[in-house]
């Protein structure tokens, strides 16, 4: 939805959450951010207001972001509402003024998700998430130099669904969409990903009941399949994933519970 | 790890719970309705009917049993999952609160749920227990003499000339109060609500879901849907337009 006056400077008034650290209590803060280029991305409109609240000697809004160009799922505001913003398939970093239109309030909150602590203002601690891709999320494999790239045959369509849930770049939109904060969907993502490939057959129980019981621990909520996450994801990331990992659980759970083991061996999987 | 521990300790267990224990209750509402649905036929059929059930003894209890069990889990794994949903939030929630496509029929699950527990109760008590509406209770309702023999897959269960209960007779003058059958319209209406995400849900829950036919899925869970709700609606609706009526002031169905 690009504004008619796309061309025109606009002007919009910020609500901005500000939180000195996780132990203060927060609130909303308004802030004019005037004469705006349409094509400011939003991020570069929060360095503009921060330069002004520096010369004003004042704390700028923290923000977190890296690549600012939707690869390393590092920008994190939610949006009026939304997680990453107004856009579709997006991150905040790829929102661009002209989607607002001059005179709109924009609320910007950090992503809300007990798991995710706020650190300062909008920027939240998501290493939730490295806890759980170290829970599981990894396959073993003979290190040294390159294998042969065809030594190992993959189907296509097998390579191409995991692909798609490989796009996550762990923002955590997901678990800040789900109204039930539910890290399902990036959980689901590694590992299908993963558990696609033929590399990852090896682990692929231990992998999946390890990263759900680590997201169970974490404080996430559970999905009560609202389809929230895959809407909000800036990669589009089908809840497909969702029902592949229920099954993959249900599957490795009941395995576990029935394959034989060695009588000699304590260690090993 | 035991199984059964973890399908009740871990979240995609408890959810499996749910799915499981919710399809047996979705079996059961089923063929409680198709039973019902033989009001419309001469009173011996829905009178030999629930004599056959009360003859199973033994049997009738292990089912209800299952149900019962079925409800229990039901419940306690909605309640447990909502709990922990509540906090996982956090300290501080959205000051703007935004749907993207989440339905209605899954924001209101908690909802839904409530009132078809209630309704489930009230059904019981009416019906059942007989501590609502006690005049037309089966109890206190004269027996009923069966004219033919009633068969249960073909095997006659239920001999001509056994004296039954006149459930029929009970159903219909207990659909008669306008707000009694007002309430259950509303509820089955809600039931049926709930069986729409909890249908869906289902699938994806067991795995059973992909992109590729999630559409007719869908499809799937709203025509069961609405053809419950109208299977639902015909017996009190029926009584309420007067083509049900009464069998011992004539004979009970008439299309008018
Ligand atoms: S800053 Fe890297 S994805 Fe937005």
């Amino acid at each position: 939805m690009v504004a008619a006056n796309s061309t025109q400077p606009l002007s919009i008034t910020l609500r901005v959450w500000r939180q000195a650290d996780a132990r203060q209590p927060g609130k909303f803060v308004e802030y004019q951010a005037r004469e705006l280029s349409p094509d400011m991305s939003f991020l570069e409109m929060l360095d503009v207001v921060n330069d002004q609240l520096t010369v004003k000697g004042e704390d700028p809004i923290a923000f977190a972001h890296d690549c600012r160009e939707g690869i390393c799922g590092t920008c994190s505001c939610t949006i009026n509402g939304k997680p990453h913003g107004p856009g579709r398939g997006v991150a905040t970093c790829q929102i661009y003024m002209r989607t607002f239109r001059d005179g709109d309030v924009v609320t910007v909150e950090p992503f809300r998700a007990a798991a995710f602590p706020v650190v300062k203002d909008l920027v939240t601690d998501r290493s939730a998430f490295d806890k759980i891709q170290s829970a599981g999320g990894f396959i073993t494999v003979r290190a040294g130099s390159a294998p042969e790239a065809n030594g190992l045959p993959v189907p296509k369509p097998d390579a191409d669904l995991a692909m798609d849930a490989a796009t996550c770049i762990g923002c955590g939109a997901c678990v800040a969409a789900c109204k039930n904060a539910s890290a399902m969907l990036f959980v689901a993502a590694k590992v299908s990903h993963l558990g696609l490939m033929p590399q990852g057959q090896a682990e692929r129980d231990r992998r999946v009941l390890a990263m759900v019981g680590t997201m169970d621990e974490l404080g996430f909520g559970n999905c009560t399949n609202y389809y929230e996450c895959s809407a909000a994801c800036p990669k589009l990331i089908s809840h497909d994933f969702i029902a592949r990992m229920n099954g993959d659980y249900l599957k490795a759970s009941f395995r576990a519970a029935l394959k034989p083991e060695s009588a000699g061996a304590s260690g090993g999987v | 790890m035991h199984f059964f521990g973890s399908l009740f300790r871990s979240s995609i267990g408890r959810k499996v719970l749910m799915a499981v224990t919710g399809l047996i209750l979705i079996g059961f509402v089923i063929g409680h309705l198709v039973g019902n649905l033989q009001v419309f036929q001469h009173p011996d059929h829905l009178n030999g009917y629930a004599q056959f059930l009360q003859q199973l003894g033994p049997w009738l209890w292990v089912a209800r049993g299952v149900l019962l069990v079925s409800v229990v889990i039901h419940v306690w794994a909605a309640t447990v999952l909502t709990l922990e949903n509540n906090r996982a939030r956090g300290p501080e929630a959205y000051r703007i609160k935004h749907t993207i496509r989440a339905t209605l029929a899954s924001r209101t699950m908690r909802l839904t749920g409530y009132v078809v527990l209630a309704f489930v109760v009230y059904h019981l008590a009416h019906f059942t227990w007989g501590s609502v509406s006690r005049e037309s209770f089966k109890d206190n309702l004269e027996l009923y003499t069966m004219q033919s023999d009633y068969k249960f897959a073909g095997i006659p269960v239920v001999k001509a000339g056994a004296e039954v209960h006149d459930v029929h007779e009970m159903v219909v003058l207990g659909f008669s109060h306008p707000l009694v059958s007002l309430f259950y319209i509303v509820a089955v209406g809600l039931l049926s609500f709930h069986l729409l995400h909890g249908l869906d849900s289902m699938f994806q829950t067991l795995g059973l879901r992909s992109g590729r036919w999630s559409g007719a899925l869908r499809t799937i869970a709203v025509v069961f849907c609405v053809t419950y709700f109208a299977g639902n609606l015909l017996i009190p609706g029926a009584v309420l337009a007067g083509n049900l009526r009464p069998h011992t002031a004539g004979p009970a169905f008439s299309s008018r």
